[in-house]
């Protein structure tokens, strides 16, 4: 049996993802380069959101001393969020977010189906009812690359220059890290290492699909599931912790 | 397949639970959108099981207030519990409620597939909200709210939403 603090960080580990790619996005609202893709890139950062809030409610109940999601969410230290290194690079241009939302949705969806045979009863639940939304994500970044891939010489080399720089962040994904093992082990967590063959069978078809191709050479970054972070961490921590922050235990 | 299990509603708390409706979709009352799985009276209090359409959706919290705010009205205390399994889809949402969304100007669902081909911009099955017509393309996969697609009809130019098909 896995003890409940480490189930917590496991939970913590899965919200992570779903939270700081949703807050990037969140980012996006009103700069979207058209008013329909800015509606959907807030669209799925409402929907990332709203999962975090089902882990972070279910995280705080399990550990029982009075925490709430908003402590859970807001009053952690760098270190302690737990989140692969792909979700927090930056807005750098729209083939950026297009290919860190595909990088990931392709992912999500993977993990979110295995967790949903999850032993864990609440987990289960939250995961079969996000891969409902998750679906409609990864339809929407994936028709994108298709389109940035496919498209003008411009787009096609601004998106191929996206998935250079981000491809290396996405082994993270498949390095199981201590607590993932746990959870493995108690069949409460997914088998992150089994979702690899079947992560890069479904990019490279898409890919070619966009005639686009995974960089040569690649030394793989990761450290964000031990809350090794990248720089940008600090900076989107100061944004999103800042109202807690200023002014503790406010609501809306 | 999905879970089509009636929801437990007692039948003396219908008439209140139908005075309240989706912010959103003012016409459609939170029974005929299906999110109320349970209302159960027990002395002065009413247990209601609530489902949220969408994980992010914010009318949840609004409906939770004007749940209670209802049967407050009435002399009744209310305890609502969000609950997640089985996960909320579009099949939980009465005829009644489909056909007051196409009045209301919300294309209601369409069935798994046909959905699928819409989405993709692979086929014209959605009925115009204004005119009827099916000559209709889609014009971004989320609208409005994150239930929603928008659409527009090549037919009488009109845009509308769409209520996507979740299942
Ligand atoms: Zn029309």
């Amino acid at each position: 049996m896995i003890q409940n603090k480490d189930l917590i960080q496991y939970i913590l580990g899965i919200s992570d993802n779903a939270m700081i790619l949703g807050q990037r996005l969140g980012e996006l609202c009103g700069h979207g380069p058209n008013l329909e893709t800015d509606i959907a890139l807030t669209n799925i950062s409402l929907d990332l959101f709203g999962q975090t809030r089902s882990y972070l409610q279910y995280a705080a109940k399990l550990k029982d001393d009075g925490s709430t999601e908003d402590d859970m969410a807001y009053l952690r230290k760098e270190h302690e969020y737990k989140n692969v290194l792909l979700v927090e690079q930056p807005n750098t241009d729209f083939a950026y977010v297009i290919v860190r939302q595909f990088l990931f949705d392709v992912y999500h969806l993977l993990f979110l189906e295995q967790l949903s045979e999850s032993k864990d009863q609440q987990l289960s639940a939250i995961a079969t009812k996000s891969i409902k939304e998750v679906k409609y994500h990864v339809r929407f970044s994936g028709d994108w690359v298709k389109r940035l891939g496919d498209g003008t010489k411009e787009s096609h080399n601004r998106i191929q220059a996206a998935i250079d720089i981000l491809y290396p962040y996405t082994n993270e994904f498949f390095e199981a890290s201590e607590v993932e093992k746990l959870a493995m082990s108690s069949e409460i967590g997914v088998n992150v290492q089994d979702l690899k063959t079947e992560y890069l069978k479904l990019v490279t078809q898409l890919l070619t699909e966009a005639t686009l191709t995974f960089p040569e050479q690649v030394y793989f970054l990761s450290g964000g599931k031990q809350g090794k972070h990248t720089e940008y961490m600090g900076f989107i921590l100061a944004d999103f912790q800042y109202m807690q922050r200023t002014y503790p235990n406010m609501s809306w | 397949m999905t879970a089509t299990s009636a929801p437990n509603i007692d039948t003396n708390l219908l008439a209140i639970l139908e005075t309240v409706s989706d912010p959103e979709i003012p016409v459609l009352t939170v029974v005929d959108l299906g999110v109320i799985r349970s209302a159960v009276q027990k002395e002065e209090t009413v247990f209601i099981e609530l489902t949220p359409t969408y994980s992010g959706c914010p009318a949840m919290d609004v409906i939770s207030d004007d749940l209670t705010a209802a049967f407050k009205a009435q002399g009744l205390e209310t305890k609502i519990e969000l609950i997640l399994d089985p996960a909320w889809n579009t099949d939980w949402i009465s005829e009644k409620g489909r056909d007051q969304m196409q009045a209301y100007g919300i294309a209601p669902p369409l069935d798994e597939t046909s959905d699928k081909q819409v989405l993709l911009g692979n086929a014209r099955m959605v009925g115009c909200t204004n005119c009827g017509s099916t000559n209709t393309q889609l014009v971004s996969q989320f609208g409005s709210t994150a239930c929603k697609a928008l659409f527009k009809c090549e037919d009488c130019l009109e845009p509308f939403d769409y209520f996507k098909c979740l299942r």
